[in-house]
């Protein structure tokens, strides 16, 4: 509904819906409506002046930072001093206080494609089944084989396909949540899109957000993508077993990361072998544990 | 390419603050986007062409403010210009240098009919 004159049924509040498209779409629909049906509510305010609107005033004004005199003309500036992600920081609020009041446990994951995501969350999944409940949400632009996979392990899993995005935002993993009712107490692991750059600026409502890197993807990618780096709370460097084969410099790669990001915790894993994989689910209890005593 | 996203978002919050004032149209938008932080405003530009058409904004001039870098160094005990997010200090070349500006990521104001 307007929020101005009450006008139309369309949601103003939906904001963006999870095609991107459709919230294109909604916009200019809602205008139309709105426009016709408000016109002369606005004549009436006196403020608008529609002989002038469209030309005259393009001249009057000297730009946005320009003289603006209170009476002179009919356009006005407004201040709005908005964090461009302040939505999503919305949402994202939204979910972080669903995950506390359910005691759920949620973590983002991101790296870059084939870092091996999905396989160590696989082997977490399996080796962890006795001691915590994990739900998964697979973020991907295209095919659900990653939730088919997570499923083979015994979790529940659920798929978003962003299409053409990037990222995941926190309004596609609201709905993701309610769809999927993660059980209260148990864990929820989100798998981003592949992408070392997108999903740093994109506050999920996650209690921590966790960095796979893995060991053939060179020790300069905390250097070369700070952003990601910087904004995870663990860096998981997996495919250890292949460091005997590679020229991959571990303590470099460690001291790259803490260069942007000197609170950062590193463990070194292999998925595919489980050598490491104790300390990470070390990590994982201890941090569970902690989140929801806080 | 996330900054279609955060385009969509300002085109958001652009239409409905313009709504929320009885604006008619937008005629320009002014966004504060620090030169740390994680856009390219050219991209920013690109995607602005892309989600405006068919809204209150459609004819609204984007005007980009670039805020430039400062840190405050541990050891100068002063603010000194930042270079690269996490660069050294210009003044002793060390890296204790906390950002203060530059990663800013606002709609500053805009203007309306």
């Amino acid at each position: 509904m307007c929020t101005v004159c009450g006008c139309g049924t369309s949601p103003i509040g939906g904001y963006k819906h999870e095609a991107g498209r459709e919230g294109l779409d909604h916009d200019h629909h809602h205008h139309h409506g709105h426009d016709h049906h408000t016109h002369d509510h606005r004549h009436n305010d006196g403020a608008a002046d529609h002989h002038h609107a469209k030309e005259g005033s393009v001249h009057r004004s000297h730009g946005i930072a320009g003289v603006h005199v209170p009476g002179m003309s009919q356009e006005r500036i407004i201040q709005v001093e908005k964090e461009i992600l302040s939505k999503n920081d919305a949402y994202a609020a939204e979910n972080r206080r669903y995950f506390a009041g359910q005691g759920i446990f949620a973590l983002n994951f991101v790296s870059s494609p084939g870092s091996g995501k999905t396989s160590l969350l696989v082997r977490t999944i399996r080796e962890l089944k006795d001691r915590m409940t994990i739900n998964v949400i697979e973020g991907d632009q295209q095919t659900s084989n990653d939730a088919a996979r997570i499923r083979e392990s015994g979790a529940r899993a659920i798929q978003i396909n962003t299409g053409k995005g990037c990222h995941l935002d926190a309004h596609m993993v609201g709905h993701a949540v309610e769809d999927l009712a993660p059980e209260p107490g148990s864990a929820l692991f989100i798998e981003n899109v592949g992408n070392l750059v997108c999903p740093a600026a994109f506050d999920l409502g996650e209690a921590y957000k966790v960095v796979v890197l893995s060991v053939t993807e060179g020790e300069d990618k905390p250097l070369k993508y700070p952003d990601m780096f910087s904004a995870a709370d663990l860096m998981i460097l997996n495919k250890a077993d292949l460091l005997p084969h590679l020229d991959f410099n571990i303590e470099l790669c460690i001291t790259n990361a803490l260069c942007v990001n000197p609170r950062l915790h590193s463990l070194i894993v292999s998925a595919r072998t489980g050598e490491g994989m104790e300390a990470f689910y070390g990590w994982l209890e201890a941090s569970a544990a902690r989140s929801k005593v806080v | 390419m996330h900054e279609m996203s955060l385009m969509e978002s300002v085109i958001e919050i652009v239409c409905e603050t313009a709504r929320l004032n009885g604006a008619r149209q937008v005629k320009s938008i002014r966004l504060d986007v620090g030169v740390l932080s994680h856009v390219d405003p050219d991209a920013l530009l690109f995607c602005y062409e892309a989600v405006r058409h068919g809204t209150l904004a459609g004819q609204a001039n984007l005007e980009i403010n670039r805020i430039a870098g400062e840190g405050w160094c541990l050891d100068c005990g002063k603010t000194v210009a930042l270079q690269k997010r996490f660069g050294p200090c210009s003044g002793c070349g060390r890296h204790r240098v906390q950002m203060t500006a530059g990663d800013e990521l606002k709609i500053r104001d805009m203007e309306v009919i």
